[in-house]
């Protein structure tokens, strides 16, 4: 489980996040939603600890981010952001191999090679592992930060829109594995997420922000109405009854 | 959906064995050891041609060692240097997480000018007779080091600790240096002035070979140092976030690289004066030449090329136009030119 009580972090007097107080269940596939500027980003890098915070505990699986060691946290958890530019050249199975660090310290073992073999199977770049990063499409690309996440072999992945620059299918995709990430490794999956259709369909709960502040938590059901979503997200949106579940349409 | 559970159900294609490291087997590991093969054979002869031609006596008698030995202290001193200039610009560029800037982008190479200038400013010629000796020597690398320390102690500890704001104040300090410098020299005298030139050219001769003692055990232990630390070093070049993420405190890696690195630039400039392009030209033919993201490949690769360099030019400098020692002139024509010729060829940093 990951909890939040009273987090804050502040950058000026009017512009601050939280204080916020959030139980995320361990198991499953939660999303944060809320317009630019929500804080949600922020909220994320904090739970993974890369970013401090400036009052309040975030405690992942019982282990407080700020005083366990990072070492030991990166065994737990591990989290992937939206920018990532490498000034060395990869190729997708060297970068992979990188989410074993916390285990490995850089020596690969027979072991290592296993689980980064698996991690890449299961996003399906099994053809793509000797090619370079910089020779593969957006999509691909992002499905090989999100296998080195994956070999990292942590209890809660944190993805910082791991849908940024994908096309329709390269999302359904993504968020398919996401999925069985959760269902068949059971792993604790948190991203940011903009699309409030896909976070719906694919997310046992949703956690929609606003203004630094948490304003509504719950399943897709109860968080998929038009007041709510019509409040978080400051335009005028309808709910409908769609054929795979409830629908927002906004345009 | 579809495609990935196909893939996922049916074997993986690439071969019966699957390998992460950092050279494959195979056609990449074969072209590096190829590679550092040619590289180690350039050396070998460089430094012997160095030893050996115009050598008056027959190779092997003792007279020809003689005189070996006293142009044995020039080699030592390029080793030295290549050593230096590679391990610190490689490590520094990876830190930065950049393929452009190098470590004088500190200042250390304005600071040398500086002290230098001020020397003969203050002293007159005198002034260069008393910054020779070992004393000098240390105090001039603990200046350098020291400065150093102190920028990325205080910028990077800060509440907005930050890399770009550290790398433009070292270009500001260094560019004031640098002018405080150019006024000091504008008011020499012309022999004074034309003394303290020679100085500034990054020279092979410039080193007193009594520093030599003192200059080896500091970047040896700078150097082993850095290459026990080439898996995080690997990591850093990932990036702030996935060194974060994958468990390294980031903040501290970074300050014990620059530290290190300053060590191996302060030893290197105070040793032979300003050196930067060896550095840049280095570091960006060994990343062609070991194509790997490993540390641990890049170091030898790239001191090696370093040697190489230093050592073709000495050789040039000293039997096709007699100017002994002034190196950097050559390296920075040849070696620009062979670096242009690199990266259009590859087309890619």
């Amino acid at each position: 489980m990951i909890s939040l009580s009273d987090v804050r972090k502040d950058y000026s007097d009017e512009v601050a996040i939280g204080p916020v107080d959030l139980q995320i269940p361990a198991g499953g596939v939660t999303a944060l939603v809320g317009p630019n500027g929500a804080g949600k980003s922020t909220l994320l890098t904090m739970i993974g600890r890369l970013l401090g915070l400036d009052s309040g505990t975030i405690e992942i699986g019982g282990f407080d981010v700020v005083s366990t060691p990072s070492k030991d946290l990166a065994k737990i958890v591990s989290i992937l952001r939206q920018e990532n530019h490498f000034i060395t050249r990869l190729t997708v199975r060297q970068l992979v191999g990188f989410g074993r660090f916390p285990h490995s310290k850089g020596r690969l073992n027979r072991e290592d090679e296993r689980i980064i073999s698996e991690a890449i199977d299961f996003l399906g770049l099994s053809e793509l592992e000797t090619r370079y990063l910089d020779e593969l499409s957006g999509g691909q690309r992002q499905r090989a930060y999100v296998a080195m996440v994956l070999a990292q072999d942590t209890e809660y992945v944190l993805l910082d829109e791991p849908l940024n620059n994908l096309d329709m299918k390269h999302s359904v995709l993504m968020m398919k594995q996401l999925r069985r990430a959760a269902d068949e490794l059971g792993k604790t999956v948190v991203l940011v997420i903009h699309d409030v259709n896909f976070a719906a369909a694919y997310s046992d709960r949703i956690v929609a922000l606003r203004d630094g502040m948490l304003v509504h938590e719950g399943t897709p059901e109860e968080i998929m109405t038009e007041e709510i979503l019509s409040g978080v997200f400051d335009t005028p949106v309808q709910v409908l009854d769609g054929p795979r579940g409830l629908l927002a349409v906004y345009y | 959906m579809l495609e990935s559970v196909k893939r996922f159900s049916t074997t993986p294609a690439s071969g019966p064995v699957r390998h992460s490291g950092p050279l494959p087997p195979g056609r990449a590991r074969r072209k590096y050891f190829i590679i550092l093969g040619i590289l180690i054979v350039l050396a070998v002869g460089f430094g012997f041609g160095i030893l050996a031609w115009d050598n008056p006596m027959p190779v092997g008698t003792d007279g020809f060692w003689r005189i070996a030995k006293m142009r044995g202290i020039s080699i030592v001193v390029m080793l030295v240097v290549a050593f230096c200039q590679a391990i610190a610009t490689v490590s520094f560029q990876t830190a930065t997480e950049n393929r452009i800037i190098t470590p004088s982008i500190m200042g250390f190479e304005a600071l040398y000018v500086a002290v230098q200038t001020s020397a003969v400013y203050f002293l007159g010629i005198a002034g260069l007779v008393a910054m020779q000796g070992n004393a000098q020597f240390v105090l001039q690398i603990a200046i350098m080091v020291g400065l150093s320390v102190l920028l990325y102690g205080w910028l990077l500890s800060g509440r907005y600790a930050n890399l770009q704001v550290m790398l433009l104040i070292g270009i500001i300090i260094g560019g004031g240096l640098g002018s405080i410098s150019t006024f000091m020299q504008r008011l020499l005298t012309p022999s004074e002035f034309d003394v303290l030139t020679a100085q500034m050219f990054g020279s092979i001769s410039n080193a007193d070979p009594e520093q030599l003692p003192i200059a080896i055990p500091l970047c040896l232990v700078a150097g082993i140092l850095l290459w026990a630390n080439a898996k995080r070093l690997n990591l850093l070049a990932l990036g702030k976030d996935i060194t974060m993420g994958l468990g390294v405190n980031h903040r501290r890696e970074l300050m014990r690289v620059l530290l290190l690195v300053s060590v191996l630039m302060a030893v290197s400039t105070a040793l032979v004066g300003p050196m930067t392009f060896l550095g840049f030209l280095v570091a960006t033919l060994a990343y062609q030449f070991a194509d790997t993201y490993d540390h641990r490949f890049i170091f030898p690769v790239a001191v090696l090329t370093g040697f190489v360099v230093l050592a073709g030019a000495y050789f040039v400098m000293k039997n096709i136009f007699y100017a002994q020692g002034v190196v950097s002139i050559i390296i920075e024509l040849v070696g620009g030119t062979l670096f242009l010729i690199v990266i259009l060829r590859k087309g890619r940093l």
